[in-house]
């Protein structure tokens, strides 16, 4: 059955039955259709007029423009809407990337709206696959940081998703974490409206969040405390923790977080800290069967140019340098002068040799 | 004169035809030439599991680290050739102790057959120089000229450096009971760049000096075989030659021409080393430089 639009005007009782509006009658949402034949004009169907609270919360919420996200476009259809807590429902927990993923997967939306396609980086996510393989309904999905209907920009200070909101938004599901960083240095400093420092997406990122123990974590982890710390990721570049580490698939050796802890990051004056003095033995005897208060003498952030911090190793490095430098110079200079001093001779007695032979040729043919 | 040596090959060919009327002198012994073999395999591979720590930032360190199975199997590798390294380095050792202490041979530490660098080194460098520029005569050279003296010392303090370095990083925990802080940064400073200036010397320097020039072109066979032809010999190390006339000792030192098969795998062996160490070369100063 269709109407003058070609629309299909069909609705599977069945189905309808069961969903959520099923006790309602017809003209409950249709409001201006009492009879047969219908007026000309239906009326839209206002979904506000029981939902009110969801339609203020859209109003103000970046998807307000009701043309472009009416409330079946994450509902689905509307005569089979089901209760978010039936697997049926588009908005059901583990239904919800799907849902939101319909446009917020695909490279349109960059174009239109200059937003990323976050659904697939989500879907790789420990959350997506937590969701999507384990079947969790308490893993986070696309609702559980930005909401539902009240979606805002993570510019907006309201938002959850705002850069001071997120530890407490993170924080929803994993409290210990939050309490941790909140005690710790970045926490801190967020906290005193320093929106500079780190929050969790910073280092975990938004939607591609990778369990920290994997290979890619460890990888990509230094790199990030690196562009705040700059001066701390280049004295760390010149260790062998760095080097070994830079190579990748070889993970075991120290990254940033290994030492100075994750989430409650603390000074070294403080003495909880793992880099305090009393703590070294244990923070490097994590890894350095051991390790005893002399070996804790070692420096992980050296820095071999700084002759006031670092003076011993300054003058090993100076004098290596000019051992390295003074020893191919004077070689290299030797060694080319030599080849082409070879060279030249050698040329030469070529010469004089094939000079003799033609002269005898001469000198046999003369005699002949 | 400062001609092209002939063809070892073709000497030795020809030797064996004309019932060796071409006569081969020994100039190392087989325990030498095992020495120098074990000695450039181990370097070669210490270089290639080496460089791609020291510039692990460079595209082709992953490349490689990932070749050899990861970074786990590049630093297990670099820790075997290091013991294989160490232990070739020991029995030098022990034979330079027995030979010159024990059994008080002569010519170990001091006179023309030494290893010892003296006065007469001093005055071959500048004559050497001298005579490069065109200011005078070619200095004669003994048994060991002053470069391959060179060339021992270096690779000498270079062992002793890069494994006293490497072996304190690796075993860091047992060193720290005597070593002050400071140093055990210093031993990763210390390692690479007297590592840097040994593959950047043997690779270049040491390659052009023994093999590359005019006249061993393209490789000195000797270090392979053991032997070298009489003309080569006079022409190379006239005041040994003179020198062995003298005593009536240069008939002790006849050898037999080496074998074609030799000579080939001694080329393949010697071409392959040649180039992994050129490439090496190549990568290190575009890392280096980049």
């Amino acid at each position: 059955m269709q109407d003058a639009n070609g629309h299909s005007i069909a609705v599977d009782g069945k189905t309808f039955g069961d969903s959520i509006h099923g006790s309602l009658k017809c003209n409950d949402c249709h409001s201006n259709i009492k009879e047969y034949p219908h007026p000309d004009q239906v009326a839209k169907v206002d979904c506000k007029t029981c939902h009110a609270d969801e339609a203020s919360g859209l109003s103000g919420s970046v998807h307000a423009d009701s043309k472009e996200h009416p409330c079946t476009s994450c509902h689905g259809n509307a005569h089979t809407i089901f209760p978010k807590t039936d697997s049926r429902s588009a908005v059901y927990p583990l239904n919800v990337p799907k849902t939101c993923g319909n446009c917020h997967g695909t490279e349109g939306m960059a174009k239109k709206h200059g937003l990323a396609s976050v659904y697939p980086l989500y879907v790789d996510s420990i959350h997506g696959f937590a969701l999507s393989k384990e079947g969790l309904l308490v893993a986070a999905n696309c609702q559980s940081c930005h909401g539902s209907h009240h979606i805002l920009s993570h510019k907006n200070p309201e938002s959850p998703t705002y850069k001071s909101n997120i530890p407490k938004t993170c924080g929803s599901c994993h409290a210990k974490i939050n309490d941790d960083y909140m005690g710790g240095a970045h926490g801190k400093a967020v906290a005193g409206g320093n929106l500079k420092a780190p929050v969790c997406t910073d280092c975990h990122t938004a939607h591609a969040i990778l369990q920290p123990t994997e290979a890619a974590f460890r990888m990509q982890s230094t790199p990030i405390c690196g562009s705040c710390h700059t001066d701390k990721l280049s004295t760390y570049r010149d260790t062998f923790h760095s080097q070994l580490g830079s190579l990748g698939g070889y993970v075991e050796t120290a990254r940033c977080w290994d030492c100075h802890g994750a989430h409650e990051i603390l000074p070294a004056s403080d003495p909880r800290s793992p880099i305090n003095k009393a703590n070294l033995v244990k923070t490097c005897g994590a890894c350095h069967a051991g390790a005893n208060l002399s070996f804790v003498q070692y420096q992980p952030h050296a820095n071999a140019h700084d002759r006031k911090l670092n003076p011993a190793l300054y003058f090993v490095r100076l004098f290596m340098n000019i051992l390295l430098a003074g020893t191919l110079t004077f070689f290299v200079i030797h060694t080319l002068l030599w080849l082409i001093r070879s060279r030249y001779n050698q040329i030469r007695d070529n010469q004089s040799r094939n000079d003799q032979i033609k002269e005898k040729s001469k000198n046999g043919g003369k005699n002949a | 004169m400062e001609g092209k040596m002939p063809d070892l090959e073709q000497e030795a060919a020809e030797s064996r035809r004309h019932g060796g009327t071409k006569r081969f002198f020994m100039r190392f012994t087989r325990e030498q030439r095992y020495m120098h073999a074990v000695l450039f395999t181990t370097f070669l591979g210490l270089a290639a599991t080496g460089l791609p720590i020291r510039f692990s930032e460079s595209i082709w360190a992953r490349g490689l680290a990932k070749a050899v199975g990861g970074f786990g199997a590049i630093l297990f590798f670099h820790k075997f050739f290091a013991l294989v390294l160490t232990l070739a380095f020991l029995i030098h050792v022990k034979e330079i102790f027995t030979r010159g202490i024990l059994h008080r041979e002569k010519g170990i530490f001091w006179g023309s057959t030494s290893m010892v660098a003296n006065w007469k080194d001093a005055k071959d460098l500048f004559g050497h120089l001298r005579w490069m520029v065109g200011l005078g005569p070619k200095p004669q050279f003994g048994r060991y000229a002053y470069w391959e003296k060179f060339d021992y010392w270096a690779v000498f303090w270079g062992m002793i450096v890069i494994g006293f370095s490497g072996y304190a990083m690796w075993f860091a925990p047992f060193f720290a009971h005597f070593l002050p802080g400071w140093a055990l940064n210093a031993v990763l400073v210390i390692h690479s760049e007297e590592g840097l200036l040994a593959i950047l010397f043997i690779f270049s320097i040491h390659f052009v000096n023994t093999h590359l020039r005019p006249d061993s072109f393209p490789m000195d066979m000797v270090v392979f075989t053991g032997v070298e032809s009489e003309e080569e010999f006079k022409h190379k190390r006239p005041l040994e030659y003179e020198r062995l006339v003298r005593e009536g000792k240069l008939e002790a030192r006849l050898g037999e021409a080496p074998q074609t098969w030799l000579i080939n795998f001694s080329r393949v062996v010697g071409t392959i080393a040649i180039a992994i160490g050129l490439t090496l070369l190549v990568l290190t100063l575009t890392a280096y430089f980049s």
